[in-house]
C-alpha cells in the first residue's frame, strides 16, 4: 500500500453489516409505529366511522395484496438460501420473482387508489370532505399510511435491482452475499408492516 | 474475523412457514366477516402478531442469527408498547 | 481489520489521500477528518444562530419597537432554536467528539461504517441549506422550533423548507446513531469489555440509541405536517377532525428524549474529564454507566411535562409529572458521582477542569428549576413564561455548551497538535460565565414575574430584569468571542507539542500519537486495565 494515502483496504464484517440493518430496521418500526399510535388514537376516538370505513375497502384485493407480499418474503428468503448454497442461477431466479411480486403488489395499489381518487376520494377531495370527521381520518391515515408503505416497497424494488446485477456480476456470492440478506431484511420490514395494515384498514370492521 | 458459520433453511421449511402464513391470513379474514364486534380487533391483531413473529423468526432469522437481535427486537417492541399506553393516559381518560 | 503497515506516523491533519486540499477533507472518510468537518460547520452556524440571539436581547433591551418588529423577532426565535437545536445541540458532542474519539477511545481505527460516516455528514450540509434558504425563497418561517399544529400549517409564513430540513438532519442523526451501536459492539480493542470501556464511549452509546429510536418519530411528524400544509390530510387538523394534540405528543415523544441526546454525551465528558484533573478514579463508574441508560430509557416516558397546560386528561398530568420526577433521578446520582470524584483529589486547575465544574453548576440550575416546571401546581404558573426559557437555556447551553467547551479544550492538544492559549482560555471562561449568569439568571424571575416568551414586546414593570438580561448577553458574546478567537488561533499558530498525555489522562486516547495517525494506532491496543486507574 502506498505511503502517507487513504486506507485502500476495506475493512469487512458482514455481521456488523447486518446489525446496521437491524438498527436502521428499528428506525422504520418506529417511524411505522408512530403512524400506528395516530390510527389507535383516531380509532378510539372514531369507532363507527373507522368501522363503516373499513368497510369501503376492498377486502378482496387487500387480501389478494397480502398473498403477493408473503410470497414474495417467501421467495427473497429463499433466494438467500440459494447463494448460500452457491447456486446462483436460482437465487436471481427466486429474486426476480419477488421482484415481479412487488411490481404486481404496486399496480394493484395504482388500481385500487385510482378508482377512489377518480370519485374525489381522496385527502383534500371533494368527496371525501362532504363525510364526516371520522371517515376524513380514516381515508386520511388509509392514504398516508399504505403511500408510505408503497414508498417501501419501491425502495425494496430498487434494491432488489441492485443486488440482482451485483449477483450477476458475482460481487455477491456464496461467500460474500450480505448485501442480499440486508435486502432481504429489508423487504421483511415492508411485509411486517403490511401484516399489520391489512386487518387495520381492511379486515376490521 | 467475520465468517461465521450461517444456518441455511432448506426451501422445504421456507414453503412451509409461508403456508402457515397464508393460512393464518384465510382464518384473519374468515373470522373477521364473521362480525364479532370488538373481540374482532382483538382476534385480527392478535393473528397478525403471530404472523409477524413467524416472520421475524424465520424470514428474518433471528432463531439462527445472534440472540443480540432477538433482545433488540423485544426490547424496541417494549419500547413502542410503552409509548403507545403513555399516550392513552390522556386520550382514554380525558 | 485488516493489517496494514501505512502511513507511519504522519498526522491525520498532514496525510495526502487521493484528493487533495479542501476535497482531501470533504470527501475524507477519516473519522476524525469527519469530526472536524462537524466542528467547523458548527462553528459557523453557531455564530450565525448565537448573532440572531444577540439581536433578540437587544430588541427586548427596551419596551415596545427597538430594532425589529414583531414579525421579524418571531422569524429570528424560529431560525434561532432550529439552528440551536437541529443543527448545534442535536449532533452536538457525538458528531464533533465522538466521531473524533469514540473509535479511539475504544482502539479501533475508524467506525464501522467510514463512508456512511462522511454520508451523514452530507446529510446534515444539505440539511442546514435547505432550512436557510427558506429565506431567499419566501422568507423565514415563524412557528418557533417546535412547529406547533395547527399554526404550523395555517401560517402564510415559509414553513415548508424548515420542516423538510429538519427532517433531513434527522436522517444525519439516525445514520450517526447506527453507525456508533455498531462501533460500540464490534470494533472494542481485545480485552475491552462492557465494563471497562470509558464513559464517554458509554454514553454515545446510549445516546445513540435514543438516536435511533426516537429521530424517526420526529421525521414522520414533520412528514404529516408537510402533508398537513400541502395535501391537507386532516391528521393534525381540529377542522377536519385531527387532534393538534396529538401533533404535540409526536413531537415531544422525539423532542424529550432528544434533550438526553443533547445533554448525556456532554455528561459523558465531564466524566472523562473531572477524573483527569483530579487525578483520581471516577467515584461510581457503574452508577454512570446504569444510570445513563436509565436516563436514556426512562427519559422516553415523560415527554407529556412540555403539554401540561394543553388539555391532556387529568390522569396523564399526574401519569408525566410522576415520570418527570423519576427521571430526574439519574441525573442527581450523576452530580453526586462528579462531586465525590473531585473529593480528596489532586486538582488541577486548567482551563477544561473550570468548564467542566462550572458545567456542574449551571446543570444543577438547570435540573432544579426543571422540578419546579414539572411538578403540575408550578408549571402552570411559569408555563410558556421566560422562566421556561430560563430552564432550558441552563441546561442545554450550560449543559450541552459548557460540556462541549470542555470537551473542546480538554482535546484541543489532541485534536491539532498545539497548545491553546491558556490565559486567553481562562479570561474567555471567566467573561462567558458571567455573561451567561447575568443573561439567563434573570429570566427566572421574570419569567415567574409573568413575562410570557416568544413576543417582541413587554409590559414595563418586566424592564429591569430585561435591561441586566440583555447586557449580560453583550458580556456572553463578547466572551465566546475571545473563546473563539483563541481556539482558531491557536488551531494554527498555538505551542506545537506531540507529548501524547498532556494532561495525564489514562483513557486510550492519551496512548495514541499527537495529533493521531491516519488509522490511530499501529498495532490495535490490548486492553487490560479499567479505565481512569488512578494509583
Ligand atoms: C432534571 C431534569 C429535567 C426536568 C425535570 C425538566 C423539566 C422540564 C419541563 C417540565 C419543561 C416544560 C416547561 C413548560 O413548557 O411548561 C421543560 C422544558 C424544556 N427542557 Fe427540561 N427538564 C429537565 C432536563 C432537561 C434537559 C437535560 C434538557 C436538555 C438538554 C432540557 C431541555 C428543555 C427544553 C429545550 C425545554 C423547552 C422546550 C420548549 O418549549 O421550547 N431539559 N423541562
Ligand atoms: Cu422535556
Amino acid at each position: 500500500m502506498e505511503k502517507n494515502s487513504e486506507p485502500t483496504h476495506v475493512h469487512r464484517d458482514d455481521e456488523g453489516d447486518k446489525m446496521g440493518m437491524w438498527l436502521f430496521i428499528f428506525t422504520e418500526l418506529l417511524l411505522f409505529g408512530m403512524l400506528f399510535l395516530m390510527y389507535a388514537v383516531y380509532r378510539y376516538r372514531n369507532p363507527e366511522a373507522f368501522y363503516l370505513g373499513g368497510k369501503e375497502l376492498d377486502v378482496f384485493i387487500g387480501t389478494l395484496n397480502t398473498v403477493i407480499l408473503l410470497i414474495s418474503s417467501a421467495t427473497v428468503a429463499m433466494s438467500i438460501s440459494a447463494i448460500q448454497k452457491g447456486r446462483k442461477k436460482q437465487a436471481l431466479l427466486f429474486l426476480g420473482t419477488t421482484l415481479t411480486l412487488a411490481l404486481v403488489f404496486l399496480v394493484n395499489k395504482y388500481l385500487e387508489w385510482g378508482a377512489k381518487i377518480e370519485y374525489g376520494f381522496y385527502p383534500g377531495g371533494e368527496a371525501l370532505l362532504e363525510l364526516g370527521h371520522g371517515t376524513i381520518l380514516f381515508f386520511g391515515l388509509y392514504y398516508v399510511m399504505s403511500g408510505i408503505h408503497a414508498l417501501h416497497i419501491i425502495i425494496g424494488m430498487a434494491l432488489f435491482i441492485y443486488v440482482f446485477q451485483q449477483i450477476r456480476k458475482e460481487k455477491v456470492h456464496q461467500t460474500d452475499y450480505v448485501w442480499l440478506e440486508n435486502t432481504g431484511l429489508y423487504w421483511h420490514l415492508v411485509d411486517l408492516i403490511w401484516i399489520f395494515l391489512f386487518p387495520l384498514f381492511y379486515l376490521i370492521h | 474475523m467475520s465468517q461465521e458459520k450461517h444456518h441455511i433453511m432448506s426451501y422445504t421449511t421456507h414453503l412451509i412457514v409461508l403456508g402457515v402464513l397464508l393460512i393464518l391470513t384465510a382464518v384473519s379474514v374468515a373470522v373477521t366477516s364473521l362480525e364479532l364486534g370488538a373481540l374482532s380487533t382483538l382476534v385480527a391483531m392478535l393473528i397478525a402478531g403471530v404472523k409477524a413473529a413467524i416472520v421475524l423468526v424465520w424470514f428474518m432469522h433471528l432463531k439462527f442469527d445472534n440472540k443480540l437481535y432477538t433482545i433488540f427486537t423485544v426490547f424496541v417492541l417494549v419500547l413502542f408498547l410503552l409509548v403507545l399506553y403513555v399516550t392513552f393516559f390522556d386520550y382514554s381518560y380525558r | 481489520m485488516s493489517e496494514t503497515t501505512s502511513s507511519k506516523h504522519v498526522s491525520f491533519l498532514q496525510y495526502k489521500g487521493k484528493y487533495k486540499g479542501i476535497l482531501g477533507w470533504i470527501l475524507s472518510t477519516d473519522h476524525k477528518r469527519v469530526g472536524l468537518l462537524y466542528l467547523y460547520t458548527m462553528l459557523v452556524f453557531f455564530s450565525l444562530a448565537a448573532i440572531l440571539g444577540l439581536l433578540m436581547k437587544l430588541q427586548l433591551i427596551a419596551p415596545g419597537y427597538t430594532i425589529m418588529g414583531p414579525q421579524t423577532y418571531n422569524a429570528m426565535f424560529t431560525v434561532h432554536g432550529i439552528i440551536m437545536i437541529f443543527i448545534i445541540v442535536v449532533p452536538g458532542l457525538p458528531a464533533v467528539f465522538g466521531n473524533f474519539f469514540l473509535p479511539i477511545m475504544i482502539g479501533a481505527k475508524d467506525v464501522a461504517f467510514p463512508r456512511l460516516n462522511l454520508a451523514s455528514w452530507w446529510i446534515y450540509v444539505i440539511g442546514i441549506l435547505v432550512v436557510l434558504t427558506s429565506q431567499f425563497v419566501g422568507g423565514w418561517p415563524d412557528t418557533g422550533w417546535t412547529f406547533y399544529a395547527p399554526y404550523s400549517f395555517q401560517t402564510p409564513a415559509n414553513v415548508l423548507p424548515a420542516l423538510f430540513g429538519a427532517f433531513i438532519l434527522g436522517f444525519s442523526s439516525i445514520l450517526t446513531g447506527i453507525n456508533f451501536v455498531v462501533t460500540v459492539h464490534r470494533m472494542r480493542a481485545p480485552g475491552m469489555s462492557w465494563f471497562k470501556m470509558p464513559l464517554f464511549p458509554w454514553t454515545l452509546y446510549a445516546t445513540a440509541w435514543v438516536q435511533i429510536l426516537a429521530t424517526p418519530v420526529i421525521g414522520i411528524t414533520l412528514l404529516l405536517t408537510v402533508m398537513e400544509r400541502v395535501l391537507g390530510v386532516g391528521v393534525f387538523d381540529p377542522a377536519l377532525g385531527g387532534d393538534p394534540i396529538l401533533y404535540q405528543h409526536l413531537f415531544w415523544i422525539y423532542s424529550h428524549p432528544a434533550v438526553y441526546i443533547m445533554i448525556l454525551p456532554g455528561m459523558g465528558a465531564i466524566s472523562e474529564i473531572l477524573p483527569v484533573f483530579s487525578q483520581k478514579r471516577i467515584y461510581g463508574y457503574k452508577a454512570i454507566v446504569l444510570s445513563s441508560l436509565a436516563i436514556a430509557f426512562v427519559g422516553y416516558f415523560v415527554w407529556g411535562h412540555h403539554m401540561f397546560t394543553s388539555g391532556m386528561s387529568g390522569r396523564a398530568l399526574y401519569a408525566f409529572s410522576f415520570l418527570t420526577f423519576i427521571v430526574a433521578i439519574p441525573s442527581a446520582i450523576k452530580v453526586f458521582n462528579w462531586v465525590s470524584t473531585m473529593y480528596k483529589g489532586s486538582l488541577n486547575l486548567q482551563t477544561p477542569f473550570y468548564w467542566a465544574t462550572s458545567f456542574i453548576f449551571v446543570f444543577m440550575i438547570g435540573g432544579l428549576t426543571g422540578l419546579v416546571l414539572g411538578s403540575l401546581a408550578t408549571n402552570v404558573h411559569v408555563h410558556d413564561t421566560h422562566f421556561v426559557v430560563a430552564h432550558f437555556h441552563f441546561i442545554v447551553f450550560g449543559g450541552t455548551g459548557f460540556s462541549f467547551m470542555a470537551a473542546l479544550h480538554y482535546w484541543f492538544p489532541k485534536m491539532f497538535g498545539r497548545m491553546y492559549d491558556a490565559n486567553w482560555a481562562n479570561t474567555g471562561w471567566a467573561v462567558f460565565f458571567s455573561g451567561f449568569l447575568t443573561l439567563y439568571l434573570p429570566m427566572f424571575y421574570l419569567g415567574i414575574q409573568g413575562m410570557p416568551r416568544r413576543y417582541y414586546d413587554y409590559l414595563p414593570e418586566f424592564h429591569g430584569g430585561n435591561i441586566i438580561s440583555s447586557l449580560g448577553a453583550i458580556l456572553m458574546i463578547a466572551g465566546a468571542m475571545i473563546i473563539i478567537v483563541n481556539l482558531v488561533r491557536s488551531s494554527r499558530h498555538g505551542q506545537k507539542t506531540s507529548d501524547k498525555n498532556p494532561w495525564g489522562g489514562r483513557t486510550l486516547e492519551w496512548e495514541t500519537d499527537t495529533p493521531p495517525t491516519l488509522e490511530n494506532w499501529d498495532e490495535i491496543p490490548n486492553v487490560t486495565e479499567e479505565p481512569y486507574e488512578y494509583k
